[in-house]
């Protein structure tokens, strides 16, 4: 059951990120925006007291589905360095400052 | 921001806005996407919980060399749809970078500030060295190195 919901998370997150990962161009501003709000979404809702059928839906199933390791490090490892550094630097600062602002705001709220 | 003109980037698999957008691209991306999070889910549920996330960490380095070698398989060459089934599709769902972030914010938080700049400094690491690896595996038989 909780398989369930990760799945159905998972297919709202995955089709949405592939739809904004398009706005990339010569720097993946697409999927760097995508990492962010997915991170900062997750954060908001692990300070939230979610039941585990709730976190396995929103939580690892469309935070984690949305977000995405993978494409975010072939696309790292496919620009110059330059590039690539400030890509990977930006990804790493927006994904855990989102994060935290997140959590911050779910706990104000919960 | 430059956005010099590179038409050989088309067919590289971390970049997926070559084609116009179909409905059955949104659908595989979508089956593939809850394929792969269930994946990692139940690789996250059958670890034991510690706290150095090793399940996530070697999800996303697995992930990245998978995503990175992606193009060693023909039949994702001659596939624009298989190719999105299987890289944004499947990878994109199993591998993450929100549990990534939420996993050092929560080692920070509770006061282990080394271990979260570790597993920080350990993802980024290994992860773009298995991505950097699995495009050298994919681009192995083009002696040239360019796109097909």
């Amino acid at each position: 059951m909780t398989a369930l919901l990760v799945a159905v998370g998972a297919a709202v997150g995955a089709p949405l990120r592939y739809v904004l990962a398009r706005l990339d161009g010569g720097f993946p501003t697409g999927m760097l925006v995508v990492n962010a709000v997915g991170s900062g979404l997750f954060g908001l809702f692990a300070a939230l007291s979610l039941d585990e059928a709730t976190w396995a839906l929103l939580g690892t199933g469309l935070c984690g589905g949305f977000t995405s390791f993978s494409s975010f490090a072939v696309q790292a490892v496919e620009r110059s360095p330059r590039d690539a550094t400030s890509y990977v630097v930006a990804t790493t600062v927006a994904s855990i400052g989102a994060c935290a602002i997140g959590w911050w705001l779910g706990i104000a709220m919960d | 921001m430059e956005r010099p003109p590179e038409p050989e980037r088309v067919d590289q698999p971390g970049r997926v806005s070559a084609r116009p957008l179909r409905g059955a691209d949104l659908l595989v991306v979508a089956v593939g996407g809850a394929v792969g999070a269930v994946l990692r889910f139940l690789i996250d549920s059958a670890a034991p919980d510690a706290l150095f996330p090793w399940p996530t960490l070697g999800i996303n380095v697995a992930g990245a060399f998978a995503l990175g070698a992606l193009p060693a398989l023909a039949v994702v060459r001659r596939s624009h749809r298989v190719a999105a089934a299987l890289g944004p599709g499947v990878l994109g769902g199993f591998t993450t970078v929100s549990a990534w972030a939420g996993q050092v914010r929560d080692q920070a938080a509770g006061g282990h500030v080394g271990v979260a700049g570790t597993y920080l400094a350990v993802t980024l690491g290994a992860g773009l060295l298995a991505a950097a690896i699995g495009r050298r595996v994919a681009h192995r038989r083009e002696p040239d190195g360019a796109s097909r």
